[in-house]
Formats: C-alpha cells, sequence, structure tokens
C-alpha cells in the first residue's frame, strides 16, 4: 500500500525525522491559510499524489506570497496531474501539501528496500540526491553507498555513521544525519514498510538536515496489525477496479488491451496474459480469482470484467485441482444465466473431471466458445476480438461466433 | 528416487484442527503420504481424522518420530510455527500459507540461520502448492493425479501453473520425479538454485523444468548454477513478459521493480546460460519433450 508524501512526513517525524514546517489543504482557502501558519517568504505547494515525478509534471509549485500559494492551489486542485509513473490516465489531486520553502546547500539521496538477494532490510545512499537518481543507480551502481542490515539487532549507529561520512556529510552535521538515518529504519521496521525513500534529503544552507520529499510502501500481508498505517490508504488514488476487486478478495491489475482474463493462479494468470500477447492480441487485465475458482468467485469475477469498458471478449481459463471442473462450469453457467455478457467468451477448462466440465458448459446453450489448450484459448479470444463489434453495445443479444466446436 | 520426500517420510500437520487443515489433511492420506499426527496448541491429546494432536512439534516429534511438517497456519501466526518446527528438529516443512508479512519471513530466515547448515531445516514455500513426489508423497495441495511418475523434476513458483506444466507432460507420458513449489513470497524459504542443485544430485532426475516469474533475483542466481554446476537439462518458461513494471501481479513477489527482474531479461539469462526455453506456457510440455528425446 502506498500513501502520501505529507502522510510519510507525518510518520517519519515521530521517529525523529526533520521535515520542513507544513500543512494540508483541500482548498486553496486552507492553502493561502497554512501559508501563513508556516510563516516565511518562501512555500511550495504539493500536489498530493500516489507518484514520483510529480516536480517534472508541474505538480510542486514555488510561491512568494500567499495570493501565489492560493493561485498555484487552486490550478492544481482537481487538475489531473500525468507523471512518468501514473500513465496517461493521470491521478487527480484532491490534496495539496503547503510547505515552508528551505534554502538547500545539497541534497541526497536516502532509501531503504527490502532487498530480496540478502532477504534483510538494505539502506541506499547517494551524494547526488534529486531527480537524477534513477540514472545514477541506472549508469553508476557502484557510486551508491550500501547498507545491509542485521535483523536480529536492527541497524546500529556505526552503521548509520558510516553512511553519513561516505555521503561526505560535514562533521557537526553528521549526528543529525544518523538521527535520521535511524530514524528511517525504525519506521520501516516498526511500520512493516517495504520502502521508505527520502529524496532529497537536503542539508541546509543554515545547517539543518530536513526530509524534503518523502515516501513510504507498506506490505499489504502486515495491515492487519498495523491499524494506523492501515486507515491512511486513500482510495481516489487507486484504479477503482482494482479497490473493488481487493474489498472481494480477487487480486486484479488493469491493463491496456481489450482482451478480459478470468484465471485462477497468479502465474497461470500472467502466463494467459503472455499467450494472448504472442497471439498478437492485448490482455485487459490480469485477475487471478484463486487457486479455487468458486461459483461466487468466478461470478464476482465476470461482473468485474465487464466492468472495464474496452473489453471486447473474455477468456476464462481455470486449471481445477482439487476443484473438479464440473463445479466451475457449473459456477461459469451460473453466472451468465444470472448477468449474460454481451461480449464472446471463450472458456478453457482443464484439469479433474474436465470432460463433464466441457459438457456442462456446451449443454448449457450459452454462447461460449471452447478451447482445449492455452494456446488454442488466445487464439480464439483473439479472433473473436478481431470479429466483434467495435464499439460494445451494452445489453444487446451476445454474438454467436462460429468457431469453436464444442468437445 | 525422488528428492526431499518419499512414501515413508512422516509428517505432521501444523494447523491439522483448521478447516483448510483438516481438508487438506484427507486429500494428503488419500494420496498416500505417511501423515502421523498434527499439533495446534491446547488442543493436544484430541484425536481428529483419526490423527493425535499434539500442544507442540516437540511432543508431535517425541511422540510420532515426524521429520517433515505442512504448515497450515494462519498468516499473523505461521511465522512463529515455522520457526518452532526449525527449533524442534523437523528436516523438511512445507509453508502453504500465504500472506505471512515480509518482516516475519526476514526474522524467519534469520533465526533458521542459528543451526548449522547440515543441521539446518528445509524450508518450501511460504504461499506455495507443496511438494510431490508423484505415487510416493504429496505434502500440498495440489492434485495429486495430474502428476505421473518418471524422469522429470520440477521446480516453480506458481501453483496453478506447475499444475499447467505437470498435465501437459502427463499428456505427453511423461513423468515427473519430484515437483517442488517454492511460492510466491519475496522472501522464500528455498530458492531456485538450492532445488536445482537437489535434482542435479538425483539419480533418478534426467530433466528439470523450471518456471519462473517475474520479480526477484532468483532465476538469475540459478542461471549462474545452470552455466557453472548443472549437469541436467533445464527447460525454463517465465511467465509475465506482458506484465507492466511496478505493479504486483496476484503473488506478493511477481513485481519488476530493478534492473534485471523483468520476465524478458529473465529468459535472455536462462537462454544465454543454456536452458531449453519454452517459447510459451502451451509448449512446456513439447520443450520437455524435445529435450528427452535428445540423446545424452
Amino acid at each position: 500500500m502506498d500513501i502520501h508524501e505529507y502522510q510519510a512526513k507525518e510518520l517519519l517525524a515521530g521517529f525523529g525525522v526533520e521535515v520542513p514546517r507544513g500543512g494540508l489543504a483541500y482548498s486553496p482557502e486552507q492553502a493561502a491559510y497554512r501559508a501563513r501558519e508556516i510563516g516565511g517568504s518562501t512555500w511550495v505547494v504539493k500536489a498530493q499524489i500516489h507518484s514520483g515525478g510529480r516536480g517534472k509534471a508541474g505538480g510542486v509549485i514555488v510561491c512568494h506570497s500567499e495570493n501565489e500559494v492560493y493561485d498555484a492551489a487552486d490550478k492544481l486542485f482537481g487538475h489531473r496531474l500525468v507523471t512518468e509513473q501514473t500513465g496517461a490516465a493521470g491521478k487527480v489531486v484532491y490534496r495539496v501539501y503547503v510547505e515552508g520553502g528551505v534554502s538547500i546547500a545539497r541534497e541526497l539521496y536516502l532509501g531503504l528496500v527490502l532487498d530480496r538477494k540478502e532477504e534483510r532490510v538494505m539502506v541506499v545512499a547517494s551524494s547526488a540526491g534529486g531527480m537524477e537518481i534513477e540514472e545514477i543507480s541506472a549508469n553508476e551502481p557502484d557510486s551508491l553507498v550500501r547498507c545491509v542490515v542485521e535483523p536480529a539487532v536492527g541497524m546500529q549507529a556505526f552503521q548509520a555513521r558510516q553512511i553519513a561520512f561516505q555521503l561526505g556529510i560535514d562533521p557537526q552535521l553528521v549526528n543529525p544525519a544518523v538521527e535520521t538515518i535511524l530514524g528511517s529504519y525504525r519506521a520501516f521496521e516498526q511500520l512493516d514498510a517495504t520502502m521508505v525513500e527520502i529524496n532529497p534529503l537536503v542539508v541546509t544552507t543554515d545547517g539543518g538536515i530536513f526530509a524534503l520529499d518523502a515516501k513510504m510502501t507498506f506490505d499489504d500481508n502486515a495491515l492487519f496489525r498495523r491499524p494506523d498505517v492501515a486507515e491512511l490508504r486513500d482510495k481516489s488514488q487507486e484504479d477503482p477496479r482494482e479497490t473493488r476487486a481487493a474489498d472481494r478478495g480477487l487480486s486484479y491489475v488493469g491493463l491496456e488491451g481489450n482482451i478480459g482474463c478470468i484465471v485462477n493462479g497468479a502465474g497461470l494468470a500472467m502466463a494467459t496474459m503472455d499467450m494472448i500477447t504472442q497471439a498478437d492480441g492485448q490482455p485487459a487485465n490480469f485477475l487471478d480469482i484463486g487457486g479455487g475458482a468458486t461459483p461466487e468467485r468466478v461470478a464476482k469475477a465476470f461482473r468485474l470484467v465487464m466492468s472495464d469498458e474496452n473489453v471486447d471478449a473474455v477468456l476464462v481459463n481455470i486449471f481445477a485441482g482439487i476443484n473438479r471442473c464440473d463445479w466451475v462450469a457449473e459456477g461459469v453457467v451460473q453466472a451468465l444465466e444470472r448477468d449474460p455478457i454481451d461480449v464472446p467468451l471463450v472458456v478453457r477448462l482443464a484439469g479433474t473431471h474436465v470432460e463433464e466440465g466441457r459438457r456442462i458448459l456446451a449443454e448449457s446453450g450459452l454462447p461460449i466458445i471452447h478451447a482445449k489448450t492455452l494456446a488454442e484459448a488466445a487464439d480464439r479470444a483473439v479472433k473473436a476480438v478481431s470479429n466483434a463489434p467495435k464499439v460494445r453495445k451494452r445489453n444487446a443479444p451476445a454474438k454467436v461466433a462460429d468457431e469453436g466446436v464444442p468437445s | 528416487m525422488s528428492i526431499l520426500v518419499d512414501q515413508d517420510t512422516k509428517v505432521i500437520i501444523q494447523g491439522i484442527t483448521g478447516r483448510i487443515g483438516g481438508f487438506h489433511c484427507e486429500e494428503m492420506r488419500a494420496y498416500g503420504t505417511n501423515i502421523v499426527g498434527g499439533v495446534t496448541p491446547g488442543r493436544g491429546g484430541e484425536t481428529v481424522h483419526g490423527l493425535p494432536v499434539f500442544d507442540t512439534v516437540t511432543d508431535a516429534i517425541k511422540n510420532t518420530g515426524a521429520t517433515a511438517s505442512v504448515v497450515m497456519v494462519p498468516p499473523p501466526f505461521a511465522a512463529d510455527s515455522i520457526m518452532e518446527a526449525a527449533d524442534s528438529g523437523i528436516r523438511l516443512a512445507v509453508a502453504i500459507t500465504d500472506g505471512i508479512p515480509a518482516h516475519d519471513m526476514i526474522r524467519v530466515k534469520r533465526y533458521m540461520r542459528r543451526y548449522r547448515e547440515g543441521n539446518r531445516m528445509r524450508l518450501l514455500g511460504p504461499n506455495c502448492a507443496g511438494i510431490i513426489s508423484p505415487g510416493k508423497a504429496l505434502l500440498g495441495i495440489m492434485p495429486g493425479h495430474i502428476y505421473k511418475s518418471g524422469n522429470v523434476g520440477i521446480v516453480g513458483r506458481s501453483g496453478t501453473l506447475g499444475y499447467e506444466a505437470a498435465s501437459q507432460m502427463q499428456e505427453l507420458g511423461i513423468g515427473i520425479s519430484t515437483s517442488v513449489g517454492i511460492g510466491g513470497d519475496p522472501i522464500n524459504g528455498s530458492s531456485f538454485l538450492d532445488i536445482l542443485k537437489l535434482f542435479d544430485a538425483d539419480d533418478e532426475t534426467d530433466v528439470v523444468v523450471l518456471v519462473g516469474e517475474i520479480g526477484g533475483p532468483q532465476e538469475a542466481e540459478a542461471a549462474e548454477y545452470v552455466r557453472d554446476g548443472m549437469s541436467k537439462p533445464v527447460v525454463a518458461y517465465v511467465a509475465g513478459l506482458s506484465a507492466p513494471k511496478g505493479r504486483t501481479m496476484g503473488h506478493a513477489g511477481a513485481i519488476i521493480s530493478a534492473f534485471g527482474e523483468s520476465a524478458d531479461e529473465k529468459v535472455e539469462i536462462l537462454r544465454d546460460v543454456g536452458a531449453h526455453i519454452a517459447p510459451n506456457p502451451s509448449e512446456i510440455g513439447d520443450t520437455v519433450a524435445k529435450v528427452l528425446a535428445i540423446p545424452a
């Protein structure tokens, strides 16, 4: 789960990380009021969306008067910000964060990640912070400072000190830098984070060390024991379909294509997408309905996939293991009888009692295109799409495809 | 032969009194797995499915001689159960549970290092389908009947994609020595490399199928071994060629977050070291058949 910058800063501040004075605003009036509250003569108005690259996309505006703060906020509210991470759809700004300006002497980078090779927390730092960190990590990976934390004892002060010295921090500022690094580690560890990123971490001309931007990501599997973190979730920043899916215990990722996928198991779901792509089609989504594939889940999956208006055909690929194909087939039939769909449907069943499952589908009289193998299923779905009308007409009778002989 | 488990392996189920534990207990026994008991703290002394329940893993081992455990404990308590198994002297734990916090798994891995390598419990999973040595034993949740006994080893992250591979092989008359699920979590007990080494040393495995997916460094790590140490041919398929960067695809670990973690990159790395790449998930069986037909 991702959270907003202002939320991350609030959490980190609780662990001793210094952040500039700032305040959240839901309206331009409130933004101007925040600026007055903070004081000073320079403010930064920052769009709060779940994405990096906000600066380049125009979501961070430096202001020199309360009027400018008002105007900046007015411009950002309701604006759909498109960054290199959001995709073309962008994300709508509903909150802005107003922060007092600081005078920057140096920009550094501090990141904490769950390193999958070491299977431990790794702290990564760079003396070149700011927007270029991705290029640096790609082109000069050796210039990054790395430190692996021994989980039994946690991060030690000497490790944080080594990082600070390697970053070339002024000896007088090493102690506050160590506090920042150790505080970030404690936040990471105690809040079940999977990523903490402070970029830039700045040294100011008057000798302060501040987290100027902050990003945190949390382990979804640990939210049950982090209720304070869980309540920071902002559904307005998520794809509504993904939110609906998650609330129903399904795992869904919306994509740009037009072939809706309903699959059991994450690996098989990815493989199904791969197969569609290889057949020159484009998957509309990743959807894992879980190993079980109960009729209820199948029905929910149909409603979810069909809520995507780009979907011109649906491919169901179920490998029934402990559950039997005949049972899955019943589920498909029930779901379609209750909520008929108006696009071609390709079903591929495999596993236990597959013949019975196919017979149930064939005898249902529903216009289902059958496929025996994964390759055949992808092929037929792609063909069905190219034969289907370009614009979907809701509630029109489903087109009966001529291919797909029931087996 | 087979790796890790056979008909003589004495198995307990941690979480045997739960709904899922109970259901799969019956399935595993029906397959022929030698289940000797179960553990649920506070339920010691009871009998479920005709099997004795113990309060602790230590009690279970003392009374049954079990050497393996299937962990079907809910996520908040699963890491604790795995560590208990490691401490009590279980040799192989198969963690089926999906949803264990990553920080808990860091702790589990660290804890297991207390034991010297020869003495250390082997962990499969979490978030895996388990392990099956066809005709001998099944420790997990896979449908046993799709696995024919034979000379091909399978190691993969995904459950259903593993079933897909096994059933393609069954249709072609190809059998399996052992199929191992290592699970879809970012931090897991055994890696592809760990399992490849076991298959390489197994007399009755001639070819190994590696079913990978996006995310993490383990396929690349395995590729190094395929190049430098592995004596047997490896067939590989990596799922997620069409997965977008930075999105979690179902499995907590299936996310491209760094260089070398995409399916394309992994396929290239594996191809470079001489692995036989299945061009798509529908041709895993065919690719294995071709490799088996190559004279040794």
